[in-house]
C-alpha cells in the first residue's frame, strides 16, 4: 500500500477497508503508478537535477509516526469541511516530508517540535498527541499557534517557531497544488492577452487610467501586424 | 597529457554566447566569416519540452519552486547560480562580492530582467559632469545608431518620452499597467516623482517572421518558447544559423586561455571539453571574448606568455580593476487598499510594466550619480513560500497573528495581492582598486587558477542607497501602504546589497584612448594585441543607472562591424 494512502486512512478511518478490497483488483494498478511516479516531476532538470530529484524522494526522513502526527496536524491546519478540501487531500504531508530533505535545516526545528508536542500530550493528559481527542490537541495548539511577531522569529521558542514552520508549509503546500490554486482563484499560466485591469476592478479599488497613458499602450487587435516605423521612431503600423 | 588540435582555422573564435557573444556570432557570421562559438555551458532551447520550464505549475515541481537548486526558483531557467560546485571564486577578508554565472548556450540573458535600457549622452561623460571616475572615449553618438539597429532586430516595447538622458528610441507599444502600478503610479506623483511604460524587451508585437509575440504569461525568467523575450540563443544564435552562417558551436567548453604565437598575437584558444575533461586547441584569426566580465578578465589573467608575462592585454595592468555592480536595494510594503482582491489573469509580461528612470539632479545630493525604480507585486502565481505568515498583516488592524483551521483560507484571500515591491537600482562610481585577479593557490575542477574578488562599497554608493530608502518610504506612504520590515540603518549600511548581486558587473577591461589606464580602445580590440576583441561588459568605462544588456548589444555589433572592416582593409 502506498504510503500516503496509509496515512490518509489511519487519519480519516473507515477507508482502510476500501483500499483492502481494492487490493484484490487484478488490474497491475502498481506498474501504473510507478511510472507516473517517474514521470511527476519532469519539468525541464538537467540529469544532474533529475538524479538529485530522484535520490531525495528515494530516501525517507520521517518515521511512520512522525508522518502521522504532521498528517494529524496538517489537518488540524487546514481541515477537509464546508465542502472544501483539506491539506491531506492536497497531499501535503508528503511535501513536506520532501522539503525536510530538501532544505535539512528545518529538520531540527520539525522533529523536536514534533516531539515537544508528544511530551506536552504526554504531561498533560497521558497520551501522545495523535491519541489526544481534538479538544485536547487544540488546546495544546492554542499554546503555540499565536507568535508574538515582534520578537525576531528565531528568538522565539522552539514549539512556537515548530508551529509557525509547519503552518507556512501547511499553506504552501496546499496552495501550490491544483486543489489550492483553484480554490485561491489564481487565473493565469496560461496564454492570453493582457488588456488591462477590468473596469469594475479599477472602480473597486479606486484607481483609473490616464487616457494620455492609454494611447501609448499596445492596441492588441494590432499585435500580429509587423512593427516599422518612421525614421524618428514613431510606429507606423 | 597531449593537446588535441583541431585542424580547421576559423575566422573568428567568439568565447561565450551571451548577449556579447549572441551579437557577435550573428553580425560576424552573416557577414561570412567562419565562426567557433566556445561556450562553458550546455546546448539550451527553451522551445526544447526537455528544457522547458515555461507554464508548468508550480506542483510539478517536488519543492514547489523553491530556490535550493536553482538561486531564483526552481523554474527560473539559468544553469548555475551564485556557487557553482567545482567551480569555486575566493573574496579578499574584509570583502565581499557575489558571482552570478550561467552556463548554458545564452548565458545569462536566458532569465535576466529583460529591462533594456539605453545609456543616456550623460552616462558616457560622467566625470564631466561630476568629476568622479573617467569618461568613456565614446558619446551616445556613437552608439547611438547601434542602438537604434538593435531596437529593430531584437524588439523592446517603451514609449518615446524626449528625456535628456533616457534616450528615445524605436519601440513597440507597451502594455497596460497592472492595478499595483496604478497605485505605484498614484504613489510617485504626489512626490512629483515621474513614472513612465518600462523599456522591455519582449514583443508585445510582431517583429518578424521568426518569433512568436508575447502571450502574457509573465514567465520571461524561465525563457520564452516561442521566442517572444530576448534570448542570445533565440534571437540572435539560431537566426544566424538559420541564415546559413558558418558557426560550430563547441558546448560545455570551458576556455582556459588565449593562446599566442612568438609575435605575440593570438592564435586561437586552448579549452576544457567537460566531457572527457581533455584539454583542446581552436585555432583563429581573431579572438573575439564575451565570456562575461569576470570571466573574460580571468581568461585574460591567466593566458600567460613570454611576450605577455602579465596576461594577455595585461601590459596596463589594468586588466581586472575597475570592477563595479549597480547598487541595490528593496522594499516591500502592504497596502491596504489592495485588499480583497477580485482574481483575474494579471500575470502580464515578466516583470514590471512602467518604472521610474533617475528623475533628480545631484547638486542638491550628497552622493554621486543616480538610480532607477522598479516594482513588482499583483497577482502572482504561488509557488514556495507563498502563505507564509499568511496573516502577519492582521498586526496592522489588532488582530490575533497566526491560528490555525480554515480562518486562514480567508487571511489568504484577503491578503492576495496587496504587496508592492520597490527596488532601487543605482550606479557606482568605478574604483581602481576594486577588482578581480588571480588566486594562483586555488585552481576548478579543470585545472584553471580562479579568480579573487576585493570589492568594498565607498561612502557614494552607500548614502545612495540610504536615498532610495527614503523615497520608497514617501511613494509607500502616498500609495496608504505599510512599509514592512523595517528600514535599514547605518548600522547594515542602510540594505546595499553585495557587490555583484544585481548582476551587473563590468569595467574589468575598460575602454580608453590610453594604453596605460585601459585595457581596450574604443572599439574594444586590446591595446596589447590587435588580434583579440572583448565584447562583454568588461569594456565598460562607468555602468549608468541603467541596466547592461542593451549596452552590450550595440557595443559589440559595432565592434563586429568593425571586425569585419579591418579584415577587409587587411588590418588584422
Amino acid at each position: 500500500m502506498d504510503r500516503r494512502k496509509s496515512l490518509k486512512s489511519i487519519l480519516l478511518g473507515g477507508v482502510a477497508s476500501g483500499l483492502a478490497v481494492h487490493g484484490c483488483n487484478p488490474k497491475p494498478e502498481a506498474t501504473t503508478e510507478e511510472t507516473l511516479a517517474v514521470n511527476k516531476y519532469a519539468y525541464g532538470r538537467t540529469p544532474k537535477e533529475q538524479e538529485a530529484i530522484e535520490e531525495l524522494l528515494s530516501e525517507t526522513f520521517f518515521k511512520e509516526h512522525e508522518m502521522t502526527t504532521i498528517a494529524a496536524l496538517c489537518n488540524l491546519i487546514l481541515p477537509a469541511e464546508d465542502g472544501l478540501k483539506g491539506a491531506l487531500d492536497a497531499e501535503v504531508p508528503d511535501f513536506i516530508e520532501f522539503m525536510v530533505k530538501d532544505i535539512p535545516e528545518y529538520q531540527p526545528t520539525l522533529r523536536g517540535g514534533l516531539m515537544w508536542l508528544d511530551h506536552k500530550c504526554n504531561t498533560e493528559f497521558d497520551v501522545e498527541f495523535i491519541a489526544a481527542s481534538e479538544d485536547q490537541q487544540k488546546s495544546v495548539l492554542d499554546t503555540i499557534a499565536f507568535p508574538d511577531i515582534t520578537i525576531p522569529e528565531a528568538e522565539r521558542p522552539l514549539e512556537i517557531q515548530f508551529f509557525s514552520l509547519m503552518r507556512n508549509l501547511t499553506l504552501t503546500g496546499y496552495y501550490t497544488t491544483k486543489i489550492g490554486i483553484d480554490e485561491l482563484g489564481y487565473k493565469g499560466n496560461s496564454p492570453n492577452v493582457w488588456d488591462g485591469v477590468p473596469e469594475h476592478v479599477l472602480q473597486q479599488h479606486g484607481v483609473s487610467y490616464d487616457e494620455d497613458w492609454l494611447a501609448k499602450c499596445v492596441d492588441q487587435s494590432k499585435r500580429g501586424t509587423l512593427a516599422e516605423w518612421d525614421e524618428n521612431g514613431n510606429l507606423l503600423t | 597529457m597531449q593537446i588535441i588540435e583541431n585542424s580547421t582555422v576559423y575566422d573568428v573564435i567568439i568565447v561565450g554566447s551571451g548577449a556579447g557573444g549572441g551579437m557577435a556570432t550573428k553580425i560576424l557570421s552573416e557577414a561570412g566569416l567562419k565562426v567557433a562559438v566556445v561556450e562553458a555551458g550546455p546546448y539550451f532551447d527553451p522551445a526544447d519540452p526537455e528544457q522547458m520550464t515555461q507554464l508548468k505549475w508550480p506542483h510539478e515541481s517536488p519543492r514547489r519552486g523553491a530556490s535550493t537548486v536553482r538561486p531564483f526558483g526552481d523554474f527560473d531557467s539559468a544553469y548555475g547560480g551564485w556557487e557553482i560546485e567545482g567551480e569555486p571564486y575566493a573574496k579578499e577578508e574584509g570583502t565581499d562580492f557575489k558571482w552570478f554565472r550561467s552556463r548554458m548556450l545564452g548565458g545569462r540573458t536566458n532569465h535576466w530582467g529583460r529591462i533594456s535600457l539605453r545609456f543616456g549622452p550623460k552616462d558616457f561623460k560622467r566625470k564631466n559632469i561630476d568629476g568622479l571616475g573617467d569618461n568613456w572615449p565614446i558619446g551616445y553618438d556613437d552608439v547611438k545608431p547601434y542602438y537604434d539597429k538593435v531596437d529593430k532586430l531584437i524588439g523592446v516595447f517603451g514609449t518615446n518620452e524626449g528625456l535628456p538622458n533616457d534616450p528615445d528610441g524605436f519601440f513597440l507599444p507597451p502594455p497596460k499597467p497592472r492595478l499595483h502600478e496604478l497605485f505605484y503610479i498614484k504613489g510617485a506623483r504626489k512626490s512629483n516623482i515621474p513614472v513612465y511604460p518600462s523599456r522591455m524587451s519582449m514583443l508585445t508585437k510582431k517583429i518578424n517572421n521568426d518569433r512568436g509575440v508575447c502571450f502574457y504569461c509573465g514567465q520571461c525568467s524561465r525563457a520564452c518558447q516561442v521566442y517572444a523575450d530576448f534570448s542570445s540563443g533565440t534571437c540572435l544564435i539560431f537566426p544566424a544559423q538559420k541564415n546559413g552562417g558558418q558557426i560550430d558551436l563547441f558546448v560545455n567548453c570551458m576556455v582556459r586561455e588565449v593562446t599566442t604565437n612568438e609575435e605575440g598575437k593570438a592564435t586561437g584558444v586552448s579549452y576544457i571539453n567537460k566531457e572527457d575533461r581533455k584539454e583542446y586547441k581552436l585555432k583563429g584569426k581573431i579572438v573575439v571574448l564575451a565570456a562575461s566580465a569576470c570571466s573574460s578578465a580571468r581568461i585574460l589573467l591567466n593566458s600567460k606568455s613570454t611576450q605577455h608575462p602579465n596576461g594577455l592585454g595585461n601590459s596596463s595592468d589594468i586588466v581586472g580593476k575597475y570592477l563595479h555592480d549597480s547598487t541595490g536595494t528593496n522594499r516591500m510594503a502592504f497596502v491596504p487598499d489592495l485588499m480583497n482582491r477580485e482574481t483575474y489573469n494579471e500575470d502580464g509580461v515578466g516583470g514590471m510594466h512602467v518604472y521610474t528612470p533617475w528623475w533628480l539632479e545631484n547638486e542638491n545630493l550628497d552622493f554621486p550619480r543616480g538610480y532607477h525604480i522598479e516594482m513588482w507585486g499583483g497577482l502572482g502565481m504561488p509557488s514556495y513560500g507563498f502563505g507564509f505568515n499568511v496573516n502577519d498583516f492582521n498586526s496592522f488592524f489588532g488582530l490575533p497573528v497566526g491560528g490555525y483551521g480554515n480562518g486562514l483560507r480567508k487571511d489568504i484571500k484577503k491578503y492576495y495581492g496587496s504587496v508592492i515591491g520597490m527596488a532601487g537600482r543605482g550606479e557606482s562610481v568605478a574604483q581602481k582598486d576594486n577588482y578581480c585577479e588571480i588566486d594562483p593557490t586555488k585552481v576548478d575542477e579543470f585545472g584553471v587558477p580562479i579568480l579573487k574578488f576585493n570589492y568594498k562599497w565607498t561612502d557614494h554608493e552607500i548614502k545612495q542607497v540610504k536615498h532610495m530608502h527614503d523615497t520608497f518610504e514617501e511613494i509607500m506612504h502616498n500609495m496608504g501602504g505599510e512599509p514592512l520590515g523595517g528600514k535599514p540603518g547605518k548600522d547594515t549600511n542602510y540594505g546595499i546589497l553585495v557587490p555583484g548581486e544585481i548582476i551587473h558587473e563590468v569595467g574589468t577591461t575598460r575602454m580608453g584612448d590610453n594604453k596605460k589606464t585601459s585595457v581596450v580602445n574604443s572599439y574594444q580590440q586590446l591595446h596589447d594585441v590587435d588580434n583579440v576583441f572583448i565584447v562583454d561588459a568588461g569594456p565598460f568605462v562607468s555602468q549608468a543607472d541603467k541596466n547592461p544588456t542593451w549596452t552590450i548589444l550595440a557595443l559589440s555589433w559595432r565592434t563586429s562591424d568593425y571586425i569585419v572592416e579591418q579584415l577587409k582593409q587587411q588590418n588584422i
